[in-house]
């Protein structure tokens, strides 16, 4: 396994909820980022976030390990999840908030 | 830089013959588009999956050329 994966490894594994996104929860520098933001904190669930822009190496890194060409990327319990117009389909169909209490992950929503 | 949403139909249909695919140009700018896919190929499959395949038939082209892809995916109705 390379470094990268082994460093990708070791962020989705170290928090529960993990968005790998442009930007910060506080700034997302993009629209589809900003729509991931939104949807976990709708959902009232406390989660770790990985800036790609910050790091080159992760943001190339992540494309190969999940199999999925774009920004943002949701990890739950070190499983991909999907990006963000999957986020949306299954937070308005319930299927995420699903995923969470099968994960035993808390919300508040 | 940007695709012509005709030219992203073509693609997708390649990679996935039997697909229905409706494009919408959401900004009227020919670089952030909608799409939404429809194939029997993806019955039973996982969404992360059905992505897959489009972002397959899209080639390197998704995340670079074109940056905004909404995707939608589902199976047709079982007759």
């Amino acid at each position: 396994m390379s470094d990268v994966n082994t460093k990708i490894d070791g962020i989705v594994q170290g928090s529960d909820v993990l968005l790998f996104m442009k930007g910060t929860p506080m700034f997302p520098q993009c629209g589809f980022s900003s729509r991931a933001i939104a949807i976990l904190q709708h959902l009232g669930v406390e989660f770790g976030s990985v800036d790609v822009l910050q790091d080159q190496e992760v943001r190339q890194g992540i494309k190969a390990y999940s199999d999925w060409p774009t920004i943002p990327q949701l990890y739950v319990k070190g499983e991909f999840v999907g990006g963000s117009d999957i986020m949306m389909e299954m937070y308005e169909s319930g299927e995420l908030k699903t995923l969470l209490d099968e994960k035993g992950v808390t919300h508040a929503a | 830089m940007a695709m012509a949403a005709d030219q992203i139909e073509m693609l997708i249909r390649e990679g996935i013959p039997d697909a229905h695919v409706e494009i919408t140009d959401l900004a009227g700018d020919g670089d952030h588009y909608a799409a939404r896919v429809v194939s029997a190929s993806f019955r039973g499959m996982p969404r992360v999956r059905q992505h897959q395949a489009v972002y397959a038939a899209l080639g390197d082209r998704m995340g670079g050329v074109l940056h905004a892809l909404q995707l939608t995916t589902a199976a047709p109705p079982e007759e």
